[in-house]
């Protein structure tokens, strides 16, 4: 019996800058271990985008691949929010993190408009905020990984941080909080990529997707050892 | 000048006599004497060759050099493979005389970007060779459009010749010439045949196919890589075109190697002595732990240095894994970026067939972690670098070898094979 979940890579072609891929591979090939037919789909500016989605993946761009993509990610907004407000799980890292935001306010005073689908706001700064980072999420544990962005982001009153800092910079390198959430869209500044060595928060996703989907989740077992490894080295390497 | 030299050489040597790097007496130089090397290079006859880019650094500038030697040119430049400004600091005090006479005609020096951009505003240098952009340490860098705009200004310090890629959809692009009014641009690249073996950056990251094009119009001269079966190459510039045998493996070397011709043609323009220069080109060896093949026990054992995603993918889509006992061993220290991201960027799909016998390294599992999640088999995972190639070396007894390696991994598993002798007999 098939049981198909459709992945969408949004702007792969410009918002994809250092180890992006990572996330898709690993959601792509934990359904597969789980015992479900993974599709990827990329949505490109112009794309039609796609009827059937069960989850969304993106990623960081540089300054210039934020430029190309801000217009059409404004046009695909109200179908973001639809999606978003029907549980549909999502995960934003870095550049997009900032785009699903309000605004993103660059060094040189340009201001490019979000979507608004997270209530927090990102002013670029002259600093990057660079290294190993460790940080600590309510119920999947310790999320690790590495951040490297210049852009500090804060939370409006209606996002809750995905997780605390317990080493690192995070949002912003004031106050101690790392990444955000609304329902189940996420927004990280951990890439490295984020769920190669946090599986739990990438089957997480994958729950609610195939949750969604098909009204429960049956995990398969998968051999994690290699990435409890990984993650124990992580947090002991300098930032 | 001669006292900074004396005083220069006498803490060169005693750096050297306690196993030092090369950077102490550069930056004791570098106090004591800030414009020591802006004097020393001034004096060069033919002034200053500056190789700069993300990939292919050190085997270019390695083949630069030769090529020019064979012209009968005496060149100094930064063997030692610390290319920051004191690194050449350094290498300076040990070719000088003791009054301070450089006996070159010509300085060929290979400089990190973000060095580079600080070094050619003491010295400008006379020529620069320009390789590519690719996504490396960003880290540093932040992003690849920033270490473009580093390069340009390389170009723009320069006084009479750029050569640049110009299948590199940054270096290539008619805003990157135009930036560049004083020296005369000079372009390489390849044929179109041969454009699937060189994906550039944007390819690697699913962006637009970047197919060769011609070089803009205001580049005066264009050498071109019109093929490469094994290990011969079909080179063409000035209308003619030209074959030359290599003993370097690794299509992204060939590249590199039309790159040192045309820079070599830019520096001599119409004093080249065509005969020596390609007969030179056949006998450059690959450089420090870049493809070096060694011999152990009868099998060769060959050593493949990677620093990024890039050049990660090159080296695999370059050497064939039939056959071939692999290791790839990941360090995570200072000198090797301490971001593992660029893993997740390399596919290794076609280490499938015959896996990876061992995994070593400060980030052994993140390494085979991402094996797994491409369906590679991997033997065994081991942190330490060193105790990982002698067990590789044992349980591999009668089969050929690669190594992929970090840069600090491949010191430390570089003086394990020396204990064995391996260096001593470099086959290619």
């Amino acid at each position: 019996m098939s049981r198909p979940v459709r992945i969408l890579q949004l702007y792969p072609r410009d918002m994809n800058i250092y180890g992006d891929w990572g996330n898709t591979l690993v959601l792509k090939q934990r359904l597969a271990w789980h015992g479900y037919d993974p599709e990827v789909l990329d949505y490109n500016p112009g794309d039609a985008f796609p009827d059937d989605v069960d989850l969304i993946v993106g990623g960081g761009g540089q300054d210039s691949g934020q430029i190309v993509i801000v217009d059409d990610l404004q046009k695909l907004g109200p179908r973001l929010h639809d999606l978003a407000e029907a549980d549909v799980p999502m995960l934003l890292v870095c550049g997009l993190y900032q785009l699903f935001g309000h605004h993103f306010d660059t060094v040189d005073g340009r201001r490019l408009p979000g979507i608004g689908l997270l209530d927090v706001h990102t002013v670029g700064g002259t600093t990057r905020l660079i290294g190993n980072i460790t940080t600590r999420h309510p119920d999947v544990g310790d999320l690790v990984g590495y951040e490297n962005h210049s852009g500090k982001t804060y939370l409006g009153a209606g996002a809750q941080p995905l997780a605390t800092v317990v080493q690192g910079a995070g949002n912003n390198g004031e106050d101690n909080t790392e990444g955000a959430r609304h329902r189940n869209v996420l927004g990280t500044y951990l890439h490295g990529s984020v769920l190669p060595k946090n599986p739990r928060l990438a089957d997480r996703l994958l729950a609610q997707a195939v949750d969604n989907r098909y009204g429960e989740f049956s995990p398969g077992a998968v051999d994690d050892r290699y990435a409890d490894q990984a993650r124990r080295v992580a947090m002991s390497r300098p930032r | 000048m001669p006292v900074t030299t004396v005083l220069g050489k006498v803490v060169r040597r005693a750096a050297l006599a306690r196993g030092g790097g090369s950077a102490f007496p550069g930056l004791f130089v570098e106090r004591l004497d800030p414009s020591y090397v802006r004097r020393v290079l001034a004096t060069l006859p033919r002034g200053v060759v500056v190789v700069s880019g993300t990939n292919g650094k050190t085997t270019t500038t390695k083949i630069v050099v030769d090529l020019l030697e064979s012209q009968g040119l005496r060149v100094f430049t930064n063997r030692t493979g610390s290319n920051f400004v004191r690194g050449v600091a350094a290498a300076l005090l040990g070719a000088v005389d003791v009054r301070g006479h450089l006996p070159a005609d010509i300085a060929v020096l290979e400089l990190d970007e973000a060095h580079a951009v600080h070094f050619v505003k003491e010295i400008a240098p006379r020529y620069c060779l320009l390789l590519n952009v690719m996504r490396d340490q960003l880290d540093r860098f932040g992003e690849i459009d920033h270490t473009a705009r580093m390069l340009q200004s390389i170009a723009r310090a320069t006084t009479e010749a750029v050569v640049v890629n110009r299948d590199d959809p940054r270096l290539g692009a008619q805003v990157f010439a135009e930036g560049i009014t004083g020296p005369t641009l000079r372009s390489y690249g390849t044929s179109a045949a041969l454009s699937a073996s060189f994906p550039s950056d944007d390819n690697l990251y699913g962006g637009s196919e970047g197919a060769p094009h011609p070089a803009p119009a205001t580049y005066v001269d264009d050498t071109q890589l019109d093929s490469v079966e094994g290990d011969r190459a079909e080179i063409s510039y000035a209308g003619g075109s030209h074959s030359a045998h290599l003993m370097l493996t690794g299509v992204y070397n060939v590249l590199n190697a039309t790159a040192a011709i045309a820079l070599t043609r830019a520096v001599l323009g119409g004093d080249l002595r065509e005969p020596q220069m390609l007969e030179a080109l056949s006998k450059v060896r690959p450089a420090f732990g870049r493809g070096e093949t060694l011999q152990i026990d009868g099998q060769t054992c060959a050593m493949v240095l990677v620093k990024n995603p890039a050049g990660f993918r090159l080296a695999l889509s370059s050497y064939d894994p039939a056959d071939t006992a692999t290791m790839i061993a990941i360090n995570d220290n200072y000198a090797d970026g301490r971001d593992m991201s660029w893993l997740w960027d390399v596919d290794f799909a076609s280490l499938r067939a015959g896996g990876v016998t061992t995994v070593a390294g400060v980030r052994a599992y993140d390494m085979a972690l991402r094996l797994r999640y491409d369906d590679v088999p991997v033997g065994v995972v081991t942190p330490d670098p060193e105790r990982a190639v002698e067990e590789f070396l044992r349980s591999t007894t009668g089969q050929d070898k690669r190594i992929y390696c970090t840069y600090t991994a491949m010191l430390a598993i570089r003086k394990v094979l020396g204990t064995k002798g391996a260096l001593d007999k470099v086959v290619a």
